[in-house]
This record gives C-alpha cells, sequence and structure tokens, in this order.
C-alpha cells in the first residue's frame, strides 16, 4: 500500500473537484454576462452580500460584474423546498440527478491538467486507456437525462429524455470517429503520451483540422447546448427532460451540463490545442521547476475557458437544429466525414512511413 | 392542391455552414464589443435612471394649491362622485367648520383622502374640477409598507402637489370669453 500514492490521490481529486465546481458556478455567470453583452444588455449588476458596499472601488466594480450572482443562485438553490412530485417513479428520479453528475465529473478524472509539481503528474489518473475512458464516462451521462425524462412521467420530459438518447447515441459515434485520426498520428491512447507528443510536434489541430470541427459539433450536441439542445428545448418541451426537478435536483442537472462543458472544453484542449503546453516561454516541455508547474496549470485553464466561452458564445448566436436536421447532419454528413477524415490520415500515414 | 415553394438552391460554400457561422459570430462578437467597450447598452437602470416623462403623463392625483399658498379645492365632491374606482373620500367641513383659507371661496375639506391602491389614474377628477385644485401628476412609483399608508390624506396630497400659481382658473375663462367675442356665433 502506497500511502504517498493515497494521500496525493485524494489531494489532486478534492483540487480538481473543487476548481471544477468554483468553474461551473461562475460560468452560469458567464453565460448570463456574455448572453447579456451580446444582446445589449446589462446582465446581473445588483446583488452582493451587505458588507461588499464598505469597500471602496472594488466592491461596487464586483458588485457590478455580478460576481456574487452565484453565490445568491446556489443559496436559493440549496434553502428551496425540495419537492418530488406525486405521480413520479420515485427511485428513478431520485437517482437521475446523481447520474447525471457522477459522469460528468468523473470525466475530469483522467485529464492532465498540468505536467508535474515537484514528483507529482499532474493529472489524478494517468491512464493507458484515457481517451476510451472518457468515452465509456460520456456515454453514461445519458443515462442521467433519459431517466429523468422516464421518471418524471409526463410526457415533455419523455420527448426530452427520447430526444436525448437518440441525439447523445448518434453524436458519440462521430466523436468518438473524429478521435481515431489524433490516435493514428499518436498512437497511443494516453492523453499525457498524446500531450507531450504534440509538445514535440506542434499542436494537433493542424494535423487534423476536420477532426477537430467533428469533435467540436459533437461535442455540442454531448452536452446538450445551443444548436443542439433539443433535449431541454424551452419552447417546445417547456423545459425538457429537468421539467419535473427543483431546488437542488435541478441544480445537480444543471452542474451536470456545466461539468460536461468543462470537461469537453478539457478534452478539447488536451486533443487538440496542445494541453498545458505553450510554444514559447519554454512551457513547452514538463516543468521542472515549481513555479513552471502552475504556470502550465494557467495555461491548461487559459485555454479551457476560452472553449467555455466559445461554448457560451455559440449558443447565444446559433437558432436550435430542427430534429431532423439534427440527425441528418449526424448521420449523413459527420460520420461519413470522419470515416474519410481516418482513411485519409491512415493513407497519409502509410505513405509517410 | 400542394404549392410548391421554390428555395433557392444553396451552392457547395453555403451548404457548408461554415460562412454563416463566421458571419454570425462577427455580429455577435461586435455587439458584445459595442456593450463592452463603448457602452451602447439598451438597459435603462431604473431605480438610478428615470424615463422622461411626456407632456399629458397621467401619473397620481394630488392637490394644488394656488400661487397665494392656499388650498383651491372647495369640497365640492364632484371628483368624490365621478371617481370610478371610488378611490376619492372628501370629507366636508359641515355648516361651522373651517372656513376657506383664501377669498373667493366659500369652504375647503376638512379632509380629502385619495386611495392610491384604488386609484387607476384615469383623469376623470382632473377634468372634473370646477376649481381646477386636483392634477395628475407625474408621480408613477407609489410604495407604501401597509394598506392604511397608501390612503393619502389632505395634507399629503397638498405637500405632492405643489403650487400650480400658474393656472388661473377664472383669467382663463376670461381669455377664452375674450376669445369668442372676436368670433360672434351666429345662431
Amino acid at each position: 500500500m502506497n500511502w504517498n500514492f493515497i494521500i496525493f490521490s485524494l489531494v489532486k481529486i478534492a483540487i480538481a473537484i473543487g476548481v471544477v465546481q468554483g468553474i461551473v458556478m461562475y460560468s452560469v455567470l458567464a453565460e448570463r454576462k456574455i448572453s447579456a453583452w451580446i444582446q445589449d444588455r446589462v446582465g446581473p449588476n445588483r446583488t452582493a452580500p451587505p458588507f461588499v458596499k464598505y469597500i471602496p472601488v472594488v466592491g461596487p466594480f464586483l458588485t457590478r460584474l455580478g460576481v456574487f450572482q452565484p453565490l445568491a443562485d446556489g443559496l436559493k438553490f440549496l434553502v428551496k423546498e425540495d419537492f418530488t412530485p406525486g405521480g413520479v417513479k420515485k427511485i428513478y428520479f431520485w437517482i437521475a440527478p446523481a447520474l447525471a453528475v457522477i459522469p460528468a465529473m468523473l470525466t475530469i478524472a483522467v485529464i492532465p491538467f498540468g505536467s508535474n509539481i515537484g514528483a507529482q503528474k499532474m493529472v489524478i489518473a494517468d491512464l493507458n486507456v484515457g481517451i476510451l475512458y472518457t468515452f465509456g464516462i460520456v456515454s453514461m451521462g445519458v443515462y442521467g437525462i433519459v431517466l429523468a425524462g422516464y421518471a418524471a412521467n409526463s410526457k415533455y420530459p419523455m420527448f426530452g429524455g427520447i430526444r436525448s438518447s437518440a441525439q447523445m447515441i448518434s453524436y458519440e459515434i462521430s466523436m468518438g470517429m473524429s478521435v481515431i485520426p489524433v490516435l493514428l498520428i499518436v498512437g497511443n491512447l494516453n492523453l499525457s503520451q498524446i500531450i507531450s507528443w504534440q509538445s514535440t510536434h506542434g499542436w494537433m489541430v493542424a494535423y487534423a483540422p476536420i477532426s477537430f470541427i467533428i469533435f467540436m459539433v459533437a461535442s455540442f450536441a454531448e452536452t446538450n447546448r445551443t444548436p443542439f439542445d433539443l433535449p431541454e428545448a424551452e419552447t417546445e418541451l417547456v423545459g425538457g427532460y429537468h421539467t419535473e426537478y427543483g431546488s437542488m435536483k435541478f441544480a445537480l442537472f444543471f452542474l451536470a451540463e456545466y461539468s460536461n462543458m468543462v470537461s469537453s472544453s478539457a478534452m478539447m484542449v488536451t486533443l487538440f490545442f496542445g494541453g498545458w503546453t505553450l510554444p514559447f516561454w519554454g512551457l513547452d516541455h514538463a516543468a521542472t521547476s515549481f513555479g513552471m508547474g502552475i504556470a502550465q496549470i494557467f495555461v491548461f485553464l487559459a485555454k479551457m475557458l476560452f472553449f467555455m466561452v466559445v461554448f457560451i458564445w455559440v449558443r447565444w448566436m446559433f437558432p436550435r437544429f430542427r430534429y431532423d436536421q439534427l440527425m441528418d447532419l449526424g448521420w449523413r454528413r459527420f460520420l461519413p466525414l470522419a470515416l474519410v477524415n481516418i482513411l485519409i490520415t491512415a493513407v497519409w500515414l502509410w505513405l509517410r512511413s | 392542391m400542394a404549392i410548391t415553394v421554390n428555395r433557392k438552391k444553396l451552392t457547395f460554400w453555403e451548404k457548408l455552414y461554415l460562412p454563416a457561422i463566421v458571419g454570425g459570430l462577427k455580429v455577435t462578437l461586435k455587439h458584445a464589443y459595442n456593450t463592452l467597450f463603448l457602452g451602447k447598452v439598451v438597459t435603462m437602470e431604473y431605480p438610478e435612471q428615470k424615463w422622461t416623462l411626456p407632456t399629458g403623463y397621467r401619473g397620481a392625483p394630488y392637490l394644488v394649491k394656488d400661487q397665494d399658498n392656499s388650498t383651491k379645492c372647495v369640497s365640492c365632491q364632484l371628483c368624490e362622485f365621478v371617481c370610478p374606482p371610488k378611490a376619492i373620500r372628501i370629507t366636508p367641513p359641515g355648516e361651522h367648520g373651517q372656513k376657506a383659507d383664501r377669498t373667493n371661496a366659500e369652504k375647503m375639506p376638512a379632509e380629502f383622502e385619495i386611495n392610491m391602491l384604488r386609484c387607476i389614474f384615469c383623469g376623470f377628477c382632473q377634468e372634473v374640477c370646477p376649481e381646477e385644485a386636483i392634477f395628475l401628476q407625474k408621480d408613477y412609483s407609489l410604495t407604501g409598507l401597509s394598506r392604511s399608508e397608501m390612503i393619502y390624506n389632505k395634507e399629503k396630497l397638498l405637500s405632492l402637489g405643489g403650487e400650480v400659481g400658474g393656472i388661473q382658473k377664472w383669467k382663463l375663462k376670461l381669455d377664452e370669453a375674450k376669445a369668442q367675442e372676436n368670433f360672434p356665433v351666429k345662431l
């Protein structure tokens, strides 16, 4: 039994979960603020605990930025009555939010969010089958939504659940296919190895741009984000699969959606944008000092947050797809494109060898 | 009969979606830039910023005083009668009550109450008032912590209404009469 390993793993898990939760909280705020800016509005700018007004300059500025809004939102979710409607299937109704959140959080486990600090690798589980693990876990995420839709025992959540199951299964295939060229080029499933390959050869997006586009679109579909948010289409399905949910159980679905965004962004950064590396300032190889290790974590976070912003930005720009268009795009455009992409990459690698 | 709508054939470039996506991103980015850095915001932050109300805006009705700072209301109770939601309640001074605090008037109300919770801001009271003593002014956000607080009494109404010295009813009537003399009515 290696106590060192256990303790450091626990610390890393605690920090990773904490950071992800923090990002989730503030990405809700970012969502509201960015939507406001895009729509020529102001966004949340009032909420503040009472002591803040005594801080000069900084206090009003933070209030105006809405920094305290997520705290108020969280508190509201916590103190609301945890209500279970009469007609629901109780067991499924209760486990569905957990089933949505757990896979969303589990994906973070294999993502290398930094090179190393001291002797510790900055990844919770450095699996040799990192990508396979991710896909396995991500495909579990659909259960939460489907169960929520089924358990609600009402038609709109049911529609939402059915839509999401079809959508997520369809896009998982193109998503999986889109990553295969990356694996062909690197020759390894380990995410750390993929990053170290990119640090010597340059970012993967230059080698497999089509893969990146397919992966990105598919991850929008996987996370049920706006052009593909059919499972929760407010205008058609009231609220989709979480219509019957309230208080903390609803918040858990929210948490799951945003955690999925975080992990998708992290996957995109890891697979296509060199993870924690930067081609300059000597950040392109594993850290040799403590400061450099920290810097690389921040590089990773910055890249990830960029993609989070893209996720949010796209949401406030696109109209929702029609369901047949969604399926058309998934099966008749992206799947063949991904297959051709694999073929081209394979031929190119074969010719080069 | 089925109607076939002729759709424009999309070119390959248009079918790619990508140019449209980039165009959309540019539009939203421009809007975000305008709001963030140029301050082109459509939101009016209400309690701090307020509308400029147009003339003729019908806000809350208040009693006004004349140029000598005395009550214009003569307690005729026409407004009380005409008020559709019965928001106005006037207590007349009675036979031996207080005399009016101005000349040309016999009496003034002992108490004049408007229930602002009932008032519908219709302006009938202003229209019916023969003494031009009540005006719909530009207050629209009336708040209070209790129902009784929302019943405004004479003192409060007079202080809120302020002085409308410019309006002198009989002078106005005189001007009207003079104007009519220039255009004699043919029978």
